[in-house]
């Protein structure tokens, strides 16, 4: 048996042998997964609802026109696009500052890594009952702190139409933040110490140090988590839910809320499927955006 | 390097003073109110620390709803979630890391883009299967849903356990003439063990907090799991029995916070893995 007959049979087996061991999940991900995935665009194209006799019939695209002139939907879609950028910039600014805090000798710093676990690990339900908690306007810990202040006698943050939207941002903020956080610490301690030493002697200054040694390495783990946490917010459903559940008076209906109510309270789901593939489109540029990017990173290594 | 000045310092804890104050208040405030008698919850001036702890409001909140019903039912399913998507997952995960071909990018590619899933767009198409199946109302239905759910960040955690362990001693072993599968089992398996423990932990938290999905499979109380049946001390038009209220989710959060305070550190090397190597 010559060597090369030898490893093509190796090569062989081993090929064989890789397709068993993906089986057991990749039937699963296409039944499961894919499967609905391509059904629920599907259905964007149908008139399904819940408990209808009928058969149901192929429309068209007549729910994607119904759905541009809803202005309700569109309402939700902005609350929702200001609701991810509320969320995800301040999530990453402060992560980012909070991360470099961390990454300094400081006497507390092992409290705060270690307390940055609560947010993360709470189930997002508890997370929406603890703030409307502290929110609640009688007996919430915010109100009573600004009338010890003497700042007035406070409000009733979630249900004022002005307030209820800021309100479940900063909650957001708040259950996102130490992720971001602990993600961007790790990404900085795996820079190399000695860049920043040598920068320093050469003269630079905090800021250039930070600009010339420490974002160029961040910057790819920065890109990741800012794009997925866009999305991941944009997506957001349970916390809101349990805050205001889209009131008051719709101001904080996020997409995912309304789609929700369109498919599992109203039954329309040929056009709650269509609202997902509106959901879709948009976050396909944002994924595009970290997916170029990673393939970038992933040539640069 | 040591220069920072003393008002830089200062500043630097000031601003961590502030982020611990924010990060835990909260906390603080859920569990005061949880220990709190009904006369004080009822004061117009809440204070900080109970006056007279105690612990009504976590055997009220045992009475209002069927809260070990509900833990079982969580603890059930995010256990059934995690064994089997570990198990389904570790061989694909080595395939993945090991083997340059089509499949494993098409899985990394997939893995990434099932981030990004509004899930209303699967739960539609997914209930009407389940309904078909009669599986709507039950765990095993929910236990479908959350092994494929869970399946993606499993995939990718795992697949960067795998690169971390060296090839060398995968081919030092063939060399030595071990089989194929005795490398993966005597060799590659140890090394990955902690990585697995850690993977499978961490599906189990995901599916231990996850309402959506339950939200809308689950319709009777007795076959609901924690987050669900916690949302429904919120009442019909939002007024709550404070007390029970932050018993129930304060103890609904225990699990979480211990298992993750053990395995956080795997989590973030795993996902930072996943996020920027390829």
């Amino acid at each position: 048996m010559t060597s090369a007959s030898a490893e093509r049979r190796a090569g062989k087996r081993t090929d064989r042998g890789a397709w068993f061991l993906v089986l057991p999940a990749l039937i699963p991900i296409l039944v499961l997964s894919v499967g609905p995935l391509l059904y629920g665009i599907a259905l964007a194209f149908t008139d399904s609802q819940a408990g209808r006799t009928a058969p149901t019939q192929w429309i068209g695209t007549l729910n994607f026109r119904d759905l541009l002139k809803d202005t309700l939907f569109w309402d939700s879609f902005g609350i929702g696009l200001i609701w991810a950028v509320g969320v995800t910039v301040p999530q990453f600014l402060l992560g980012l500052g909070l991360a470099l805090l961390l990454n300094e000798k400081l006497r507390l710093r092992w409290l705060a890594r270690a307390l940055a676990i609560v947010p993360w690990a709470m189930p997002e339900v508890v997370v929406g009952i603890m703030w409307r908690l502290v929110y609640n306007p009688d007996a919430g810990i915010l109100n009573e702190t600004i009338r010890d202040l003497g700042l007035g006698d406070g409000r009733d943050w979630l249900t004022g139409l002005g307030t209820a939207l800021p309100a479940v941002i900063i909650v957001g903020i708040w259950a996102g933040m130490p992720q971001t956080t602990v993600t961007l610490l790790a990404g900085l301690q795996n820079t190399p110490h000695e860049l920043h030493e040598a920068a320093a002697l050469d003269g630079a200054g905090a800021w250039r140090r930070f600009w010339t040694v420490t974002w160029p390495a961040v910057k790819p783990i920065a890109l990741a988590i800012s794009a997925l946490n866009f999305i991941w917010n944009f997506n957001a459903f349970a916390l809101v839910y349990v805050l205001t559940n889209g009131g008051p008076g719709g101001r904080t209906r996020l997409p995912m809320l309304f789609a929700y109510e369109e498919a599992f309270r109203y039954g329309q789901f040929g056009y709650a499927a269509a609202m997902g593939c509106v959901m879709v489109a948009v976050i396909s540029v944002l994924l595009a955006v970290y997916l170029v990017n990673r393939i970038r990173g992933g040539e640069a290594r | 390097m040591n220069k920072t000045s003393s008002l830089a310092r200062a500043g630097q804890y000031l601003a961590l003073l502030g982020y611990l104050v924010f990060l835990v208040f909260p906390f603080l405030w859920l569990i005061s109110t949880a220990f709190k008698p009904a006369r004080e919850l009822g004061s117009l001036h809440p204070t900080w620390i109970p006056q007279n702890p105690t612990l009504d409001n976590f055997r009220q909140a045992f009475d209002e709803q069927p809260l070990l019903q509900a833990a079982a039912n969580s603890l059930i399913a995010a256990c059934c979630a995690a064994v089997i998507s570990i198990s389904i997952a570790t061989p694909m995960a080595y395939v993945m890391a090991r083997h340059r071909s089509r499949l494993s990018t098409a899985a990394t590619g997939w893995v990434v883009i099932s981030q990004a899933f509004p899930f209303v767009l699967v739960i539609i198409p997914l209930f009407l299967v389940l309904k078909n199946l009669r599986l709507i109302n039950t765990l095993s239905g929910l236990v479908l849903v959350y092994v494929v759910w869970s399946l993606p960040f499993a995939l990718w955690m795992l697949a960067g356990y795998v690169r971390a362990v060296p090839i060398e001693l995968e081919e030092a072993a063939a060399v030595d003439g071990a089989g194929r599968l005795r490398t993966l089992v005597s060799v590659t398996g140890p090394l990955l063990a902690p990585g697995i423990a850690a993977t499978a932990l961490f599906a189990f938290i995901t599916a231990w907090n996850e309402f959506f999905f339950a939200l809308v499979l689950l319709k009777t109380p007795e076959k609901q799991t924690l987050p669900v049946v916690l949302t429904h001390f919120l009442g019909a038009e939002g007024v709550a029995d404070l007390g029970p209220l932050a018993a129930a989710a304060f103890l609904a959060t225990l699990p979480s916070l211990v298992i993750f305070a053990l395995i956080q550190r795997r989590i973030t090397g795993g996902m930072l893995a996943g996020a920027v190597k390829s």
